[in-house]
C-alpha cells in the first residue's frame, strides 16, 4: 500500500506567547517574547524569577463548569487548544468518525497542580484526605481523555510522556496513524503546566534555568526558562481533508525518533543526528531540501553547542545555506508541550514564508556559527523544514515538513 | 444534627453543583439530581471534611439518596 499523505488543517495555542495561533504567531514575528517574571505566591523562595507562564487564565465560557471541575490546568490549556485546532479544522466529530480519529497528546508530568495541592493538604495543612478527584485531575492521559470526552472522539486516545520531546512523539506517532491507515484525522500536541512551588524548586536544584532570560546561540546564555501551555494540531489524511473542502496549512512528512542510551540528561550528539537523519529518510527528501530548522534550542551551553555541531553534520556546506532558530527565546521551555508550539511555528514559517527568530541574542559563539535568525524574523521561502526535540533521558524526535503545494 | 447535615449538604450542591436548593428534598436520590457517582463521592468527602469524620467505603457505596447520606453522616458523628 502506498503511503498516504497527511496534512494539517487545524492548529491551537494558548501560551504566554499567545493565547490562540493569530496571536502567538504574531508575537513570534514580531520578537515579542512572553518572557517575564512569573505569577506565583513563592516566587520569592525560587532563585529564578522570570518565566512564560499564562497569566490569569480562566477557561469559564470556553468550558463547561462541570467538566472544568473534572480538569487540572493542564488538561484545561489542552482543551481550549484542541477546541481551536478543530473550529479552524471545521471538523465535528459523530457515529462516522469517532472511532477513525484518534488524540494523542504528550506531557512530561501531568497533572502537577492537584499533585501539589494535596501535598499541601497532607504534609503543611495535616488534613486526613485529599480531594476525591485526585487521581483523574493527576493522571498524566487526563488531557487525551478529556479532549475525547468533550470531542466525542472514539478512536485511539493516549498520552506520550517523553520529557521535552513529548509533543514531537506525539505528533509524529499521529502522523504515522494517519499515514498507515489506522485512522483519518487526530488531534495531537501537548499541554504542560509547570509552575507550582515543588516543580520549580526541582528545576532549580538542577541548575540549568537562567537567571534571566533564555538567550539560545549566545555566547552568554545562562540556560532555559520554563514556560508552560497547550499547543495542538488536527492532521488528516490528504484525502479526507480534500473531500471536507478543508483549508490545508501545511503537510508532514516525516518523523525520526532514537533514544541515545547514554546519560540521563547530557545530550549525545550522535543520537540527534540519527534522529534528523531518520526524519529526512522518512520524508524522502535529501538534506539539501531543507531551509528552515526549528531547533530544540534550550539556551543551554551543552545543548546549543550539541546541537549546531549534529546539524552541520548531518547538512554539511548546506549548513550554511539553512536557517535554524530557537522559538523557546520567546515562548519558554514549555516541556511536554514545547514542541507542540515548535511544530505548530514551524508550519507558520513554511506557510507565510516568514522564518521566526531567536530572540534575546547579544553574543556570537564560534561553537554555534550558523545562521540563528538573530533578534528579527526573516522572510524567505522555503520549501521544506525540521523541528528538533531532544529530551531529558535522551530521547529524540524530528519531525519534518513540506509549504502546502496544490 | 441531622438537619444541619442536610443544610450543609444542600448548600454544597448549589454552590458546587448548581442545583437550585428548593430542588432539594430530603428524599432526594442522587440520580434524581443529576449525580454521578464521582459527583457523589466529591460531595461525600466535602461532607467528610466538614464534618471530620470518615464513611467507610463499604457504607459508601451503598449511599444512593441525601435521606442515606444524612443517616451515613449522621451515624458517623456519633
Amino acid at each position: 500500500m502506498q503511503n498516504r499523505r497527511v496534512v494539517v488543517t487545524g492548529t491551537g495555542v494558548i501560551s504566554a506567547l499567545g493565547r490562540n495561533t493569530d496571536e502567538f504567531w504574531n508575537n513570534m514575528v514580531a520578537c515579542r517574547s512572553g518572557i517575564g517574571p512569573y505569577d506565583a505566591s513563592f516566587s520569592d523562595q525560587i532563585r529564578f524569577k522570570n518565566g512564560a507562564d499564562i497569566k490569569n487564565f480562566d477557561a469559564t465560557g470556553i468550558i463547561q463548569k462541570d467538566d472544568l471541575d473534572l480538569m487540572d490546568r493542564f488538561s484545561q490549556l489542552a482543551v481550549v487548544a484542541a477546541k481551536e485546532a478543530v473550529a479552524q479544522a471545521g471538523i465535528s466529530f459523530n457515529d462516522e468518525n469517532a472511532y477513525n480519529t484518534a488524540v494523542i497528546c504528550g506531557t512530561s508530568i501531568g497533572g502537577v497542580h492537584a499533585q501539589e495541592q494535596s501535598y499541601i493538604d497532607l504534609y503543611r495543612e495535616n488534613k486526613t484526605r485529599v480531594h476525591p478527584l485526585s487521581i483523574p485531575k493527576t493522571m498524566p492521559n487526563g488531557a487525551a481523555s478529556n479532549i475525547s470526552m468533550q470531542m466525542g472522539i472514539k478512536g485511539p486516545v493516549y498520552a506520550v510522556s517523553t520529557a521535552c520531546a513529548s509533543s514531537n512523539h506525539a505528533i509524529g506517532n499521529a502522523f504515522w496513524l494517519i499515514r498507515n491507515g489506522v485512522c483519518d484525522q487526530a488531534i495531537c500536541g501537548g499541554s504542560e503546566t509547570p509552575f507550582t512551588y515543588t516543580f520549580l524548586k526541582a528545576w532549580e536544584a538542577i541548575r540549568v534555568v537562567a537567571p534571566d532570560t533564555c538567550r539560545p546561540f549566545s555566547k552568554n546564555r545562562q540556560g532555559m526558562i520554563l514556560g508552560e501551555g497547550s499547543g495542538m494540531l488536527v492532521l488528516e489524511s490528504l484525502e479526507s481533508a480534500k473531500k471536507r473542502g478543508a483549508n490545508i496549512l501545511g503537510e508532514i512528512i516525516g518523523f525520526g525518533m532514537t533514544s541515545d542510551a547514554s546519560h540521563i540528561t547530557k545530550p549525545d550528539q550522535k543520537g540527534a543526528e540519527k534522529a534528523m537523519q531518520m526524519a529526512l529518510k522518512d520524508g524522502s527528501i535529501n538534506p539539501t531540501q531543507i531551509g528552515y530548522i526549528n531547533a530544540h534550542g534550550t539556551g543551554t551551553l551543552v545543548n546549543d553547542t550539541m546541537e549546531v555541531a549534529a546539524v552541520k553534520n548531518v547538512f554539511g556546506d548546506h549548513a550554511n545555506d539553512l536557517s535554524i532558530s530557537s522559538t523557546k527565546s520567546l515562548h519558554g521551555h514549555a516541556l511536554g508541550a514545547t514542541s507542540s508550539f515548535e511544530a505548530i511555528a514551524t508550519i507558520m514559517a513554511l506557510k507565510n514564508g516568514i522564518l521566526p527568530p531567536t530572540a534575546n541574542f547579544q553574543e556570537k559563539d564560534d561553537t554555534c556559527d550558523i545562521d540563528i535568525v538573530p533578534n528579527a524574523s526573516k522572510e524567505k521561502n522555503i520549501e521544506y523544514a525540521l523541528s528538533n526535540a531532544f529530551a531529558f533521558g535522551g530521547l529524540n524526535a524530528v519531525l519534518a515538513f513540506k509549504k502546502w503545494m496544490d | 444534627m441531622s438537619e444541619a447535615v442536610f443544610e450543609k449538604m444542600a448548600t454544597l450542591l448549589s454552590s458546587k453543583k448548581g442545583i437550585n436548593k428548593e430542588l432539594i428534598s430530603i428524599e432526594s436520590s442522587f440520580e434524581e439530581l443529576g449525580l454521578d457517582s464521582l459527583d457523589s463521592i466529591e460531595l461525600i468527602a466535602d461532607l467528610e471534611e466538614e464534618f471530620n469524620v470518615n464513611i467507610p467505603n463499604t457504607e459508601l457505596q451503598g449511599i444512593k439518596t441525601i435521606r442515606q447520606a444524612v443517616d451515613g453522616l449522621s451515624k458517623a458523628m456519633q
